[in-house]
């Protein structure tokens, strides 16, 4: 298989996760009796778990490469540990009887049905394990085991060992909804599809009969059988259809499923009525096919909307969240949501703050970023209130609660998106609207047919009538649209979109404006070191140098911004191996102001320019203003030098404006980002439409404005900040990368944050409703021309039947081009 | 043709058949997955079998 064909070349790849091995590496692992490069010890360590376990069957089977082990955030010993505890436990797990525990983990780095083997293997020798069961489309697992043999902790930890992360997950009452609705409807579809293919072997019988002549008993035999096969699938399998009519009906509105439910209602019981009454025709198989056509296309839709939520739930870390609460006892590990205001918790740095409050000690910044839009920290001191979902990032904070649940500043932005929602544009749902048309115009034709007919020749009205509501909405038609769009949203989902909404492909072919977010969306939300000024002797490298082992230790944006950076002196010739290092001692954090630090027995500080100039007593420097954030480099005896860095641009930010221009879309940027940086990246890519510092409620009503001048929105964002805009714009597109709010809000989800798949899908959805209207075309023009043939006897109904299947698979076939979104590049 | 008679009611049950067996699939998450159960051929058996036999999950649907 693929995976066993080492690379040929300089480069090496790991033979674990395919990922260059650095160069004066000689990690390895011995697997089938060949000796494959490993790119560091992670690997190697999970390469020998495997070996060791007897397990290589996962290197000959996988379809792919393994995850590096370091690309996992790691979950901490002690959060591990807090999975054991009954208390937190009782928030994701199921106690049996018999005192067997059950619980369903999500686990990360899942890519085939290797993986989900080696899982499974892994796990089931351990003691204690009853029973597990990976599934491979949702990456969740779902586990039995004895918890007086086995300890949670322990058994995630044997799946870190083999090179996954894994740690459980709460399945939310909507997703539990939406498991049983499938469930439901493939039982059902299921009925119909056996039901159908009886009664359509006994129709044959009948039709036969009618050419040849057939005995009465016989007659009465098959009409009996179909009557038994059929009733099931109209009580049971057409159910929904029923109900879903008189719903519509009960709120005097005409929805598809009232002339779907009269046809089918009214051909059973005319079928029923003439077995009574002896003689006319019966119509158990248009029934059963009928139905059974109309609950395949529904399933097909459905089944994609689940799909494409399951991938979107993957991304969510459903982990119960905990909190660190400072009891009377010491420091506890308590669950979110037994968080009282009072309490006070502790956060440590890189740790997400659980609950709105105010900072009681500790000094440190806190990244506002998916609720606020603004790219750098905010300094925070004692005294200084912090918002539930920010992320603490320098130094551990005490934070006493104010306020938890319904009442925190998260809770207030839900409550805005609510509302956006609840009051979306009528547009999109003008498809509802042209349908309840098309309903009530079905409706009067076959009055008004069938009323004719009455006169005319009353025994052939009903037949005739009939005929009319089924042809009017049948299979061909009925599938057009779904089977477009379930082609291709999988064409999409390819590429990295995932719509989970049917109206986005339409819509994206209709926008007129098309409004980014800022941070996180256009740009990458990380800093960029785009400029570097030297000021004294030191080369730009040496100064590179020093500043990056200052900031070595800080997860601070400006320090990773120095982390990734590798300018053109960082290289040497050899192309891999870095610069020798440089080592700083004493690194002291300022809060707000920068970091200090002693490297080689010399003092040096970065930071703030004032506060970097203050080691030297009236030192002074050249302004400097290249960039949108710059920190001054000040060494003991001068300053070093300035950096100047950016807000990094994704890439094929600027295509896909481009694109956008020339198909006559007008791209905006709204962010709540205030500084000047915001408008600068507007510049940077050519959008002269831009807002900065604008609040989740003035993105509202600068959206709403839009809309009321006749524009038809989409629009890209990614922070909570961004969700209630999302919701009122007609077309909503979260990224991957975003709050898990806004993306389970969204209409769809860009999940490799690649925006050249929005391109795509924008050019896609162009030819979508292309096809769909071919589609349409197509069964309309089959229904007109068999419609009057139909009417006056002169189609068989063999014929008819053959006739509705071959324009229902052209109609499939022609979705089905829509499957390959890449082909088109 | 009387055998009709014995047929047809003898497909009739089939179905039942049919349809219980589709119902017994459905609600034990035969259809949850259908791409690993393609690639299980692919791999050996568990030589360990779980020490308490290991009866099918809950049949709460």
């Amino acid at each position: 298989m693929s995976a066993a064909t080492a690379p040929a070349g300089a480069v090496e790849a790991c033979f674990h996760c395919g990922l260059a091995v650095p160069a004066g590496s000689s990690y390895s692992v011995v697997v089938d009796g060949v000796e494959r490069p490993m790119c560091c010890p992670g690997c190697r360590a999970v390469a020998m778990a495997i070996i060791d376990q007897g397990l290589d069957d996962y290197y000959r089977h996988r379809e792919g490469h393994g995850v590096n082990p370091e690309a996992f955030s790691p979950i901490s010993a002690e959060e591990s540990r807090s999975f054991d505890d009954e208390e937190i436990q009782r928030g994701f797990t199921r106690c049996d009887p018999d005192g067997i525990k059950r619980a369903t983990l999500s686990i990360e780095g899942i890519s085939c049905a290797a993986c989900a083997w080696l899982i499974e293997r892994q796990l089931r020798r351990r003691p204690g394990v009853i029973d597990v069961s990976v599934h491979l489309g949702s990456h969740r697992a779902q586990l039995a085991w004895d918890p007086s043999k086995a300890k949670l902790s322990e058994l995630l930890a044997a799946v870190t060992e083999v090179g996954y992360l894994a740690h459980p997950f709460q399945p939310d009452r909507e997703e539990q909804y939406a498991c049983d609705q499938q469930r439901r409807m493939l039982r059902r579809l299921g009925v119909a599809g056996l039901g159908m293919m009886q009664v359509m072997m006994y129709a044959v019988g009948l039709y036969a009969g009618s050419f040849q002549g057939i005995d009465d008993r016989y007659r009465l035999l098959l009409h009996w059988v179909s009557l038994i096969v059929t009733t099931p699938v109209v009580f049971y399998a057409a159910s929904p259809f029923f109900t879903n009519a008189l719903r519509d009906l009960r709120s005097r509105q005409l929805g598809m499923d009232v002339p779907v439910a009269i046809a089918i209602g009214g051909a059973y019981l005319a079928s029923v009525g003439s077995m009574w009454r002896g003689a006319g025709e019966v119509y158990f198989d248009s029934v059963c096919m009928f139905t059974f056509f109309l609950l395949l296309g529904r399933y097909l839709e459905a089944r994609m909307r689940r799909r494409s939520d399951e991938f979107s739930r993957r991304l969510l870390r459903g982990a119960p969240r905990t909190a660190r609460r400072i009891g009377p006892t010491g420091e506890e590990i308590v669950a979110c949501r037994l968080l009282v205001p009072g309490d006070w918790i502790r956060v440590r740095e890189g740790e997400v703050i659980p609950a709105d409050g105010v900072i009681v000690e500790g000094r440190s910044a806190v990244d506002e970023a998916l609720l606020t839009g603004e790219p750098l920290p905010h300094p925070r001191l004692p005294g200084d209130p912090v918002i539930g979902g920010s992320q603490n990032i320098e130094s551990p904070l005490v934070i006493s609660v104010t306020r938890t649940g319904a009442n925190s500043t998260l809770a207030s932005i839900v409550a805005l998106l609510d509302r956006a929602q609840a009051e979306r544009p009528a547009t999109v749902r003008a498809a509802d609207r042209a349908a309840r048309i098309f309903v009530a115009v079905v409706l009067g034709l076959t009055a008004a047919v069938t009323f004719y007919w009455w006169h005319a020749q009353p025994d052939r009205a009903f037949a005739i009538g009939l005929a009319l509501l089924v042809s009017t909405c049948p299979c061909a038609l009925s599938l057009a649209t779904p089977a477009a769009l379930a082609a291709a949203t999988n064409g999409l989902a390819r590429t990295g979109l995932l719509v989970s909404r049917g109206h986005v492909l339409e819509g994206l072919a209709r926008i007129s404006d098309f409004v980014f977010d800022k941070t996180g969306t256009l740009t990458r939300g990380e800093l960029e070191l785009v400029a570097v000024r030297p000021l004294g002797a030191e080369s730009e490298s040496e100064c590179v140098e020093i500043a990056r082992a200052l900031e070595e230790h800080s997860s601070h944006p400006i320090a990773r911004a120095f982390a990734r950076w590798s300018g053109p002196e960082m290289r040497r010739e050899d192309g891999s191996s870095p610069a020798p290092k440089t080592f700083c001692s004493e690194t002291a954090t300022s809060t707000g102001s920068g970091l200090s630090g002693r490297i080689r027995g010399v003092e040096y500080r970065i930071g703030r320019a004032d506060w970097a100039l203050s080691l030297i007593p009236g030192g002074s420097v050249p302004t400097f203003d290249e960039a949108d954030c710059a920190v001054l480099l000040v060494g003991e005896r001068a300053p070093l030098a300035w950096f100047g860095f950016r807000d990094e641009l994704r890439p094929g930010a600027a295509r896909l404006i481009e694109r956008l221009r020339r198909r006559g879309v007008r791209p905006h940027l709204l962010t709540g980002d205030p500084s000047p940086g915001a408008t600068r990246v507007a510049d940077r890519l050519g959008i002269e439409r831009a807002r900065g510092g604008a609040s989740p409620a003035e993105k509202l009503a600068y959206v709403r404005d839009l809309q009321a001048s006749g524009a038809v929105i989409a629009m890209a964002g990614d922070g909570v900040n961004d969700a209630p805009v999302l919701a009122a714009a007609q077309i909503s597109i979260a990224m991957g990368g975003g709050s898990d709010l806004t993306r389970s809000r969204a209409d769809s989800v860009l999940l490799e944050d690649d925006l050249d798949a929005l391109g795509d899908a924008v050019a896609w959805s162009h030819k979508t409703r292309r096809v769909i209207r071919q589609n349409l075309a197509w069964a309309l023009l089959y229904n007109l021309t068999i419609l009057p043939l139909a009417g006056m006897g002169w189609v068989a109904p063999y014929a008819a039947a053959i006739g509705m299947s071959l324009s229902s698979l052209l109609v499939v076939g022609n979705a089905l081009r829509l499957g390959d979104v890449r082909v088109s590049k | 043709m009387n055998i009709l008679f014995v047929l047809i009611p003898l497909g009739l049950a089939l179905l039942g058949l049919a349809i219980w067996g589709f119902i017994w699939a459905v609600n034990n998450d035969q259809f949850e997955d259908l791409d690993r159960a393609a690639h299980s051929i692919l791999f050996d058996d568990d030589p360990i079998a779980p020490e308490s036999s290991d009866k099918p999950g809950d049949e709460s649907a």
